[in-house]
């Protein structure tokens, strides 16, 4: 079974992110950049598939040279191959835009099933993975929590407000991944060593067939950034007893606050 | 732009509207305002007897499409038959839930017929015939504003962040013979909890951390139920193996903003801060005094989580 499993690097979650001087970006020199979380539970996914009916696993992601670490880190996990998408004309893309990109991508690359986060950390867009199956005229299932393939389908259970829905889809198909589904392994060191000569192509847009000029044109665009509203001081409880402390509480949340 | 609609999709689950339905037509209805035009709300896979109610909240056409099919939200029907409906409707702006049936359907949609989406929406306003949107990004680190350009522009708003809107109008229903078209996926089966509120939607969450020292959440439960609201956990619980993945508030799991909030045991990561910080009131028990969770709280109480939690229930039954 031929898997591809798309990848983004993102700021890692532990990171305090800061507005760039632009005002419509975030300050990435410092910041530790890592695979996606949720691109994670995808890589892990399609080796444990591979691990089960054989077959391949390719890496693919559209980003910068740096990009390049998160895909070999993958390869150590376990993937075949990796396919990284770098461009210039990429830079102010949208999701959309990015989805396109990865289907044109997909049109050379053979596979019976895709595998993508859920959402990305860093903007949280929900977009691509689904947007990709559109563009590529294959059904799929988002928010997975565990599949199971046979016969040519795939059986998914999606994870919906307060449980779960089984759907089931014909391969070729895509799903994307929640929290759950795996607990990605670590690289080992005999994994690291033989990630180095792994086949990892690096192409532009044109590569692809795709138009510089028409690729990178967003139809939505951030205009501004600014930091959540600060909150107001709280307010620490005190009293002589356990007892007062709660009785306290529960007066200012009635009275103050007029939530109880 | 005074032909066109500004379109609503509601959300139902066993013919009964979620809330976000509402907050979605509420906010419809005030964008529409702000365009001067109507507002036209979708139905589909439930009847005209609880469509009808849709209009006191705005909707000045329902358009109900009651099949079968439709019944069960499954991605590529839905989406066959909202773009027809788009298709046929024109309309300038395209608004629905974020919710995990919207965040299924609407990069879809977006995608078919090459429209502008911006997710998770926690305000909408009109500029220049425009929308422009804010969005929280990096788990809500940042608050992003977003320009849409082209049509229709897609809205997904986020659970829990609009107002709910009750109007006058009486909103008139048409029924709608729809193709669901080719579909590949097939509905096998649906298991909920019931009872069990929604953390994205619930007004109040009482959430444990790595503090509770175990799986027990008796004391959290007892509070949150009787507050109707939900039970949440820090990601060190759910790691735990304490709670389940579907109980995690923070980056890597849900982004809640409920009317109060109370973290018990809860030292407060960042990633859990970004979670949660939305929230209008929260309050924090912690034994730690140095914790960084009580630089988000409006109220905190130091102590024993297990002496104070009982002792709040108590005091909220005596107000009862």
């Amino acid at each position: 079974m031929n898997i591809v499993v798309l990848l983004k690097q993102v700021p890692s979650t532990e990171s305090f992110v800061e507005i760039a001087d632009d005002g419509v970006s975030i300050k990435t020199d410092d910041i530790k950049m890592v695979i996606n979380p949720y691109d994670e539970f995808a890589v892990e996914e399609g080796i444990r598939l591979k691990e089960a009916h054989g077959g391949s696993v390719t890496i693919l992601s559209v980003g910068r040279e740096k990009t390049t670490e998160s895909i070999r880190t993958a390869l150590a996990m376990g993937a075949d191959s990796g396919v990284l998408i770098q461009d210039p004309a990429i830079e102010g893309c949208d999701s959309l835009g990015i989805a396109r990109i990865l289907a044109a991508a997909l049109k050379e690359i053979p596979f019976d099933l895709i595998i993508a986060g859920q959402r990305a950390v860093d903007d949280d867009g929900f977009q691509v993975g689904v947007a990709v199956a559109e563009y590529l005229k294959i059904p799929h299932v988002s928010m997975v929590i565990k599949e199971e393939i046979i016969d040519g389908k795939i059986r998914c259970h999606r994870t919906v407000e307060g449980g779960t829905v089984i759907l089931e889809a014909p391969l070729p198909a895509l799903f994307t991944t929640q929290r759950g589904l795996n607990e990605p392994r670590y690289a080992s060191l005999p994994g690291i060593m033989k990630a180095k000569k792994k086949p990892l192509d690096i192409k532009t847009l044109a590569d692809i067939g795709l138009d510089a000029e028409k690729a990178g044109k967003p139809m939505t665009r951030i205009i501004a950034m600014k930091y959540p509203p600060e909150r107001e001081e709280g307010i620490i409880i005190e009293g002589d007893s356990a007892q007062a402390k709660a009785a306290a509480l529960v007066k200012v949340l009635h009275e103050k606050a007029k939530i109880i | 732009m005074s032909q066109q609609c500004v379109l609503a999709i509601a959300e139902q689950s066993d013919a009964v509207f979620r809330k976000i339905t509402y907050e979605v037509l509420s906010e419809g209805r005030r964008i529409a305002d702000s365009l001067g035009c109507p507002l036209t709300a979708v139905v589909l896979g439930a009847g005209e007897d609880i469509s009808k109610d849709l209009g006191q909240y705005g909707a000045d056409r329902i358009l109900v499409a009651d099949n079968q099919a439709l019944r069960e939200y499954v991605n590529d029907a839905y989406t066959n038959v909202i773009a027809d409906i788009i298709d046929k409707e024109n309309p300038c702006v395209v608004i629905l839930g974020a919710s995990t049936q919207g965040k299924d359907l609407s990069p879809r949609i977006a995608a078919r017929i090459n429209a502008p989406l911006a997710m998770d929406c926690v305000a909408v306003r009109v500029e220049n015939s425009n929308l422009v949107v804010t969005r929280p990004m990096y788990g809500g680190k940042i608050l992003a504003e977003v320009s849409l350009d082209g049509s229709p522009q897609i809205a997904a708003i986020r659970p829990n962040s609009m107002s709910i809107a009750k109007t006058a109008g009486a909103g008139s229903v048409e029924k709608l013979d729809v193709d669901v078209g080719k579909t590949d996926l097939t509905f096998i089966e649906k298991r909920l909890e019931t009872g069990k509120v929604e953390l994205t939607e619930a007004d109040v969450i009482v959430s444990g951390g790595r503090g509770m020292g175990g799986s027990d959440f008796s004391i959290i439960e007892e509070l949150a139920d009787l507050l109707k609201g939900a039970v949440g956990a820090s990601r060190s619980a759910v790691d735990e193996g304490w709670r389940s993945l579907s109980d995690q508030v923070g980056q890597t799991g849900k982004v809640v903003s409920p009317n109060l909030y109370i973290a018990c045991g809860i030292s407060g990561a960042i990633q859990h801060l970004a979670g949660m910080s939305s929230s209008r009131v929260i309050v924090a028990i912690n034994k730690d005094p140095d914790a960084p969770i009580f630089s988000k709280a409006d109220y905190g109480i130091v102590g024993d989580l297990f002496e104070i939690v009982p002792l709040i229930t108590d005091e909220v039954k005596r107000l009862k």
